[in-house]
Formats: C-alpha cells, structure tokens, sequence
C-alpha cells in the first residue's frame, strides 16, 4: 500500500506551509471541517482518475512555481461597462485600488471580516456548497481553499444590483500563491452580473460558492489573462432554487495550467444552467474544464458549451457530466465540447459523460475535434483577407457558440474585442 | 487588362495534367465568355488564377495590368483587382456577412495603402448595392451563406464584387442552378458593373446567360485548350449543334 501513504505524505507536506487564518467560531469550524475533509481525500495524484489528463503536481505542491509579471501584456476589459470594481494584488485586496463599498443592492464584506462576526449569512454557505459537491467525486483543492482561503468577498444581492460587480485579480509579485474563496447568495429574486478578470497570481486557487434563492438570476462573465506561466484552479459551486438562472461564461488565454471546475446542482424545479468557456491555447499551455450538473427536480435546463482553439502544443481536456435524479423529470440536458486543432501538435481530450435515473428526460451530448476549413479560408483570402487575419476570424467564428452565451451584448462584444486583441497581438 | 499565356497546370496530388496550354487576352472593358463541355479545364482554370492550393503551373504566364499574378498569394491577387465568383460559394457559419464584407473591403485597401472606409459610408454602399441585387437586411446579416438557397449564394457573390469593385472579374458558371428570374437578376447585377475599366471572364456550360450578358469574345475550351475563338455568335452555334461538332473539328 505504497500509494495511500505517498499520498498523506504529500497531504502533509503542503498544509505544513500553510496556516489556517483566526476566524469566529463559526468560520474557524467550517475551516476544521474542510481541513478534515483534506486528510481524508489525500490530494490529487496522477492516479487519480479525476486528474487522468491534466498532472496535478504543479497545483498541489508546497509552494508555487514563479511566474513572470506581464504587465505591459495585460489586454484591457470591461474598462467600458460601467461596474464596481474589487480589486486583489496577488490575493490580497486592495481597497485604495476599488470602488467605495456601497453599491445598491449588494452587501459586500471581506471575508476576514465577515468570518470574525459570530452570526453571519455566511454561515450556511461558506464551505457547505464545497462540501456537498465532494460527492460523487472528490475534490480535495477546493476543500484546501476552505480550510486555508486568506480573503475574499461576501456579496448579499437583495434585488437587482445597480452595475456588475467586478473582481479583478492583479498579479504582481512572482512567487505569489494566492487562496481566495467567495460566497455569493442571490435572495429571491436577485439579479447580479459579476465579472473576473486577471491572472491573479503565480498560482491561484479561487472558489466560488453561489447560492440562488427562488427566481433569482446570476451571470458571471470571467477572462482568465495571459501571463504566460500561471497556474489556476478554480472550483465554481453553485446551489440553484425553483425557476432561477445561472449562467457562466470564460475565456482563457494562455497560462501554462488552468482547471476550471463547475459543480452545479439544480434544486428547485424550472431552473437554468448555462455554463461554457471559450479557450485560445498556443504553446506550453493545459486547460482543463470539468463540469458536473446535477439535475435534482423537474424541468431545469442546463447547457454546457466549450470551445477550444489549440496549437502549438497546447492540449485541452473537457470533462463534463450531466447527471440526472430520478425525480428531475423533463429535465433538458445539452452538452457539448469542440476542439479547433490548428496544427498537428495540439491535442484535445473529451469525456462526456450522461448518468440518468430518469425516465422522462431530453439529454443529448457531442464532442468533435477538427482542423481550420481549407475552403473556407481559401474563400476569405480570395477576397482579400490575408491568411492570418481570415484565420483569426474563422477562430473567433468557431467560438462564437459559446460567447453567445453571455447574456449581456454589451459585455460579450468587449469579450470579443478581448480575444481579438489576443489573437492579433500572437500575430504581431 | 488581363493576359494568360501558354497556361499550363496539373493537380498538384497526381500527375494529371489539366491546362495544357491556354492562351486568353481580355482587354480592357471587355467580357470574354469561356465555354466547354464538362472536364474540360474551365473550372480549374479560375482556381488556377484565383490562387487555390492543389495546382501546380507548369509552364505559362497570367499578367494582370503588367504584374506577375501567379507569384501572388490569393489574397495579393484580391487587393491587385482580380475577383472570382465561385460557382459553389462557401459557408461560413460565426461569420456576419457584413463583418466579411467589411474584412475583405479594409483588407484590400489596406493592402493598397488606402484609408479603411467609416462604418457609416460602408453600410450606405452595401444597402444601396444590396438593393439593387433584391438582397434584404436579413441576408446581410446572417453568417456568410449560411441557409441560403442556390440563387441567394450567386446574388451574395455579385454583391461582393460589386462593393469590392475589382478591375478583373471572372465568374464561375455562375448561372449554374439559377432560374431564369434569378439570372436575370444576376446578369443585370454584372450589367450595372461592365465599363470601360473593368474586364470580365465568364465560365458557362450553357449560352443562356450570354443572351443577358453578351460577350465581345467566345472561347471554347476542350481538354486543357483553347480550340476556337469568335464572336458572340459562337456560343449560338454551340447552343445549336452542342460541342460535337466542334470536337470533331479538333479531332
């Protein structure tokens, strides 16, 4: 039994470089739990099958690997919606750097904050959306963020928020290792717009936990920057009430290493779920986007689209699932993972996955990889487009299904002109 | 305007030889017709001068204004004023025809050294153009062909050669799945663009369109060559006896 105990060991060797911030008694036991939680799943190993494509090394070591600061390379986002900015400096928030705290519609505290007051909303959501989404599948990195997370904010969203609310993570120190953990509770019939952007650290481990009462509505738009030797791993947990809305849409540029993982569950009947990311990868660079959505009543629909650009090198992996109870009748399930392969070096891994125990349900899921259309290239340059802008524009073409995911117009056109700005720039 | 000497090519995956030989001179404001029967090299001929990869020229020379066209790449050719519409136009579904339109317009200015045009004055050009073609604002603003019928697809070519304006128009059978409504519609779109500065090589199966779009020169192409050369009365032989009795001249 070598590979439990290797397993403990290396457990042990990254929490020794960690400690767990003060906190109030109720916070300071949802860190112990998650703590427990740590040392019973062991951190992922390469054996595990949850990490079979994507080396988890790099996320679980005790320290972080240095990441050069790219500042001059950062390409500008939604600098022209009008939004409430927080900003965090290699985890850290910086509150000379964001907006006076008051917005209508949203309470927002700092975690340190909010975890030092004995009876806090929190409460029931800090750690609790992390915990029931261990099951059926461990994910020991988002119980390490519990445990150990040293800021974040805790947003209440009461009605509809005046503007989007954005986070903005700045990296600017090379061997940041930044812990964030955010909980998001949307009551009846909320409506918030939340916006991430930056690379936010060397390495990051950012966790969201979201609960959405009844009819309330959540868009979160993210664009993970471009700092070429980050490392990320994100776990988004949402909790979703009758007839409310979650919608998440990412893109990622670069990066040498981002897991993305969504945990959703459908708990109130006639909800929706969106979720899709778009990926431009070139070069020493791994994306990893694992989704699972849990339908638990009747009649929700959930959506997952993704799209990746690779080449060069670049792999991308997609694990999705969709997994519906017997109770979620007319449930409506799509799904499904593309990869554009720019040139013979790239690779793409897809494990779509259906599990369904109800009887009365429309699921239906595909997954394709494929090169740059000959013809269609040709036809573009025929009329003048040079290769590498007709490229560029069939790129941003085969991502458009999953950008037209963002709800907001407004915001999917500055995302558009973000990867623009990106390919253009490859280019240059 | 456009000069093709001694034109020879052959598929670059198999030694099939294709052109063998062609020689075409389109002078300026001229429309020159292509026709011949199926496998004779016409379609190849409009990859060939358009750029497309799987050809290989062998020997010969395409001059376009006193420049070398072939040593250009597709997109060079564009900007140089040659436009080929394709006799199957390309869907491109995530492209906005406007925002394709727009693309290839600045890109050749571009190229040219010219300013890029306002977004203002772009879509004045395009509306008033799409009019005339009966190409409505629905059109304009789905992706590029996508869900188009057969004759759309042709009207959405003369629409781009007419916002592009090239010097050097060749159109491949582009009567080819029209009705007659349709290609009416298409040869008056042509019509609107034939002036004094401006050349036209039209590749036809059938003499049809020539009656609305009547050439100063008929070529007949049989395997790889020009075999006859004449007048708009040409093509009303072909239509009356077929090629057989031209194949039977040559052979």
């Amino acid at each position: 039994m070598a590979e439990p105990r290797l397993k403990a060991d290396l457990t042990e060797e990254r929490l020794s470089s960690l400690a767990v911030p003060e906190s109030a008694a109720w916070a300071a036991q949802a860190r112990a739990d998650a703590l427990a939680r740590v040392r019973a799943m062991g951190l992922p190993g390469r054996r595990d099958e949850y990490w079979k494509y994507t080396r988890p090394e790099s996320l679980t070591a005790p320290e972080a690997a240095p990441a050069a600061v790219l500042m001059q390379d950062e390409v500008a986002l939604f600098d022209s919606i009008d939004r409430f900015r927080i900003v965090f400096v290699d985890g850290v928030f910086a509150p000379d750097l964001s907006d006076d705290p008051s917005l209508a519609g949203v309470r927002i505290e700092r975690l340190a904050d909010a975890s030092r007051i004995d009876i806090h909303w929190a409460k029931d959501i800090y750690g609790a959306l992390e915990a029931r989404g261990q099951s059926p599948v461990p994910r020991p990195l988002a119980a390490l963020n519990t445990a150990y997370a040293t800021d974040g904010v805790m947003m209440r969203v009461t009605g509809k928020a005046e503007k989007p609310v954005n986070l903005i993570y700045l990296h600017r120190s090379e061997t940041s290792d930044a812990i964030l953990h955010h909980c998001i509770r949307l009551e009846e019939g909320a409506d918030l717009t939340l916006l991430e952007k930056g690379p936010a650290a060397a390495r990051f481990n950012n966790v969201m936990e979201i609960d959405i009462a009844d009819g309330a509505a959540f868009h979160h738009v993210r664009a993970q920057g471009r700092d070429h030797e980050r490392r990320a791993m994100t776990h988004l947990f949402a909790r979703l009430g009758r007839e409310s809305t979650f919608k998440s849409f990412t893109v990622t540029v670069n990066g040498v290493l981002t897991r993305n993982d969504c945990v959703v569950e459908l708990e109130g009947p006639d909800a929706v779920a969106h979720v899709a990311g778009a990926v431009v990868g070139d070069g020493e660079f791994h994306h990893d986007d694992t989704v699972l959505i849990t339908h638990s009543a009747a009649g929700c629909e959930s959506r997952q689209v993704f799209k990746k650009v690779l080449r060069n090198g670049a792999t991308g992996v997609f694990q999705g699932k969709i997994l519906v109870r017997s109770e979620a009748q007319k449930t409506d399930g799509y799904q499904i993972s593309q990869s554009l392969l720019l040139d013979d070096d790239a690779q793409f891994y897809a494990k779509p996955e259906l599990e369904i125990y109800a009887d009365d349900v429309k699921c239906s899921h595909g997954s394709t990889s494929g090169a740059i259309d000959d013809e269609a290239l040709f036809y573009l340059r025929s009329r003048g487009v040079p290769r590498a802008e007709a490229q560029d524009l069939l790129v941003l073409a085969f991502l458009t299904e999953a950008i037209d995911e963002i709800e907001d117009r407004m915001v999917a056109e500055d995302i558009v002109a973000g990867i623009e700005a990106w390919l253009g720039r490859r280019r240059s | 305007m456009l000069e093709i000497k001694n034109l020879h090519a052959k598929l670059e995956e198999e030694d099939k030889v294709i052109l063998k030989g062609v020689d075409i001179k389109v002078g300026t404001g001229e429309v020159h017709a292509i026709m011949g029967p199926n496998g004779s090299g016409k379609s190849t001929l409009s990859y060939v001068l358009s750029g497309r990869d799987g050809y290989e020229v062998t020997e010969g020379s395409v001059i376009l204004s006193g420049e070398d066209v072939l040593d250009m790449e597709p997109e060079e050719r564009a900007a140089a004023g040659l436009f080929l519409a394709f006799q199957y136009p390309v869907e491109i579904p995530g492209v906005g025809n406007m925002t394709f339109l727009r693309t290839a317009m600045n890109a050749q200015r571009k190229a040219r050294g010219e300013q890029e045009i306002s977004a203002g004055n772009f879509l004045r050009v395009v509306r008033a153009k799409a009019n005339d073609l009966k190409i409505g604002a629905d059109m304009l603003k789905r992706p590029v062909n996508v869900g188009f019928s057969g004759g759309e697809k042709k009207r959405n070519e003369i629409l781009q050669m007419a916002v592009l304006e090239p010097r050097m128009c060749i159109l491949d059978e582009t009567d080819s799945g029209l009705d007659i409504d349709a290609m009416k519609l298409v040869a008056d779109g042509v019509n609107a663009l034939r002036d004094e500065g401006r050349g036209f090589l039209v590749i036809t199966h059938y003499q049809r369109l020539l009656n609305h779009l009547v050439p100063d020169v008929v070529h007949i192409m049989v395997d790889g060559r020009i075999v006859r050369v004449g007048g708009k009365e040409l093509a009303l032989e072909v239509e009356e006896n077929g090629y057989a009795g031209i194949l039977d001249e040559v052979a």
